[in-house]
């Protein structure tokens, strides 16, 4: 490799970082949402490095659906610790309590698309003009087209056939009062980027990434973990399984995979492996083949 | 381990494609897809019952690369749509758009920020119109590299003479063009004829294939390495006890070479400085090349904000009111005689007037009206423009992005027309 050619890893960092830095020069009172997930680890790290050695200038929001994983708010809350960030929880629970949203009902009942309604609140109640995600381009078809800046009107309502053209890296930030933008600053990353810079960087990441044994359940294709919140159907058996979880949402709706890859090394031989996308466990893409780009017009991360 | 070791040393490649429906474009990222093992088995599930639903008896490949709703029932393609893909020697960002004409303002976005534009042609057809529509987007983005990938050489049986004469006309309208690195492949993306693996049925060709193009062609040199240019984006202040009075100026290298104690100078204030360190998270480096992002601190304190750019003594970026530029019109209101927009350039704002419309492109003959006198949606002309403050700027020609502009209207906040400073 020349010397003067930087690693694939080291130019997306680069852009990254550059995007992060963007944000807090184009925006008054910007965020990083924050779901505890490796993506939004992630961009936390970028945005720690973009600014050092400063504190990062943007407090951590997390859209807490109450079904949560205990280890991912052990790590969130130790990591607001570690770097001295303001964390702001928007909670599903309570917008269910004032009336916000209803609870959804039946089988196949979820509280993901709840948490659309809890973040806009969240972030009109916190005056927020840009909210940074860990969204990537490789995950979904509807996200392939995404901008890293993208504008979102007084509704919080994403129109994927009226995007600002994005051009070199010139963003346009421009809004009027009332409207945001979500921006998100590893577009251009895979998971295996993703992966590969955890490794690089040494990032610590939340144990339910690695093989672990824990009880679960087989239902629609993949490993559901036992919660508190589990309601068992006709059928169902817990059983014992060593897995791992490939992303982390809500505990109700994530199912894992059987894996015995206990280190990010292995890891990363499994991503280069796998023959399933990481959403493929998700229940909550597959209700239908456009329910992320659905979801994504209403607001949704 | 051989598979994370490879992977911390691989470089990145942009390119862009443009195609219509039926020329293979979609056909032919899904074979590099495919082939390079980036599509997953629940894709191609979610695929071939797509597929069957609409009733077709084969997979329909370019479902998996048309993203939204919209586009999948009306089975074009009508925005950029990024799709990643790598090999052991590289990772590889695909920008593709739609070729017709009413998305010129899509092949320029994805053009903004490619390496290497992929041009198909396809060899029953020729040279068309759309080839060099999309050629001289290339040029005119100034694209280091231009990979002509003749398609369906299946269908013209293998013909070497019908790939020669393409070459040819191909050749003698890219003599118009601005650009150094034209190759030309014959392929079938259809039956994977020199994609990724050698073809058979064309041993009169003796070049690379496609994957191999893709994976080796030079990139060292895409950068600007000559003239140095650090847009300042912020100012890093810690105001803490350890950092009481680090003033770092945070930014992206947008060219040449920065090292600890050179000698520079701040535009456009013109006070002069040394650098004392360039900073990374965890520490000082020993020089700073394009794309990295770097805090750089100067050894006197002088009053630096976002928009100022660094720059050395010897070798200063051009300074004006007046601009000249390439425009690419991007929006349904057209450009208004004598419109006042928002003009950003590098981390700068300023307001900007336009002057005047010295000619419109058109793009299918590359002929100039110079009686044009404003730009619709898709247009692509000179105009002067005429700043409230003076731009610090570079050709585009001698750097793309010290010498790239866009147009914000300030009335909807939309970004409305891609510049490129002459």
């Amino acid at each position: 490799m020349s010397s003067y050619l930087l690693t694939h890893l080291k130019e997306l960092e680069s852009e990254s970082i550059y995007v992060i830095r963007e944000v807090f020069a184009q925006f008054e009172n910007p965020a990083i949402l924050f779901s505890g997930g490796k993506d939004s680890i992630v961009v936390t790290h970028l945005a720690r490095k973009a600014f050092w050695p400063a504190r990062v200038p943007f407090p951590l929001v997390h859209i807490d659906t109450g079904h949560n994983f205990p280890e991912t708010l052990a790590y969130r809350d130790n990591l607001v610790e570690e770097l001295g960030v303001r964390l702001v929880v928007g909670s599903v629970q309570e917008s269910i309590n004032q009336g916000r949203v209803q609870e959804e009902t039946g089988k196949n009942a979820s509280r993901n698309a709840l948490q659309t309604t809890t973040l806009l609140d969240t972030i009109e109640a916190n005056k927020f003009d840009a909210a940074m995600g860990g969204a990537r381009r490789d995950e979904e078809k509807a996200r392939a087209k995404e901008r890293f800046f993208s504008h979102r009107d007084d509704f919080g309502q994403w129109d994927p056939k009226n995007q600002r053209p994005e051009l070199w890296n010139i963003f346009n930030g421009r809004k009027n009062m009332g409207e945001h933008f979500r921006v998100f600053p590893i577009s251009n990353w895979t998971e295996m980027d993703v992966w590969q810079y955890i490794l690089q960087e040494n990032i610590p990441i939340p144990s339910l990434y690695l093989a672990h044994e824990r009880q679960v359940i087989w239902r629609d294709g993949s490993w559901l973990p036992m919660s508190e919140f589990t309601q068992l159907r006709p059928g169902e058996e817990v059983v014992t399984k060593t897995i791992r979880f490939r992303t982390l949402g809500d505990i109700t709706i994530t199912g894992g995979v059987e894996s015995d890859a206990d280190t990010v090394e292995k890891i990363i031989e499994e991503v280069a492996s796998s023959r399933n996308t990481e959403r493929g466990m998700r229940a909550d893409d597959k209700r239908s083949d456009t329910a992320m780009e659905d979801r994504k017009k209403q607001g949704y991360f | 381990m051989s598979t994370h070791n490879s992977y911390l040393d691989m470089e990145l490649l942009r390119f862009t494609t443009a195609g219509s429906v039926d020329d293979g474009k979609s056909t032919l990222i899904g074979r590099l897809l495919y082939d390079s093992k980036s599509i997953f088995e629940d894709q191609i599930e979610a695929v071939k019952s797509s597929s069957e639903r609409k009733g077709l008896d084969h997979i329909d490949l370019s479902l998996l690369t048309d993203g939204l709703k919209d586009e999948r029932e009306q089975g074009i393609t009508i925005d950029v749509a990024y799709r990643y893909f790598a090999t052991p020697k590289r990772k590889f960002i695909i920008a593709d758009t739609p070729g017709h004409i009413q998305y010129t303002r899509n092949m320029v976005t994805g053009a903004s920020t490619a390496n290497l534009a992929l041009i198909l042609v396809d060899a029953r057809k020729g040279v068309i119109e759309q080839t060099c529509r999309h050629s001289y987007i290339a040029s005119l983005l100034q694209i280091p590299h231009l990979v002509v990938c003749i398609n369906k050489m299946d269908l013209v049986d293998y013909s070497e003479e019908t790939y020669r004469k393409i070459v040819k006309e191909y050749e003698e309208f890219a003599a118009k063009l601005d650009v150094n690195d034209i190759r030309f492949i014959p392929i079938s993306a259809l039956l994977g004829d020199n994609v990724v693996n050698r073809s058979d049925n064309m041993k009169w060709y003796n070049g690379a294939t496609l994957m191999h193009t893709l994976e080796t062609i030079h990139i060292g040199s895409d950068q600007n390495h000559i003239d140095p240019r650090f847009p300042v984006q912020t100012v890093v202040r810690p105001h803490t006890n350890e950092y009481h009075d680090y003033r770092g100026y945070a930014g992206r290298v947008a060219g040449g070479i920065f090292r600890p104690g050179d000698e520079v100078v701040v535009m456009p204030s013109g006070f002069t400085s040394k650098i004392k360190s360039i900073d990374v998270f965890g520490g000082p480096v020993d020089r700073a090349f394009p794309p990295m992002s770097v805090n750089i601190t100067l050894e006197d304190e002088i009053d630096i904000s976002r928009g100022d750019m660094i720059v050395r003594e010897n070798n200063k970026p051009q300074s004006s009111q007046d601009i000249e530029c390439m425009l690419c019109w991007l929006n349904a209101q057209p450009l208004r005689p004598n419109g006042k927009y928002l003009l950003r350039h590098t981390s700068n704002e300023v307001r900007a007037m336009l002057k005047e419309v010295v000619y419109r492109m058109d793009i299918n003959s590359l002929t100039r009206d110079e009686g044009a006198q404003e730009l619709g949606m898709n247009d692509i002309g000179k105009v002067l423009l005429r700043t409230t403050k003076p731009l610090i700027y570079d050709s585009y020609r001698r750097n793309r992005l010290t010498g790239s502009l866009i147009l914000v209207d300030e009335a909807t906040n939309e970004t409305v027309a891609a510049g490129m400073i002459v």
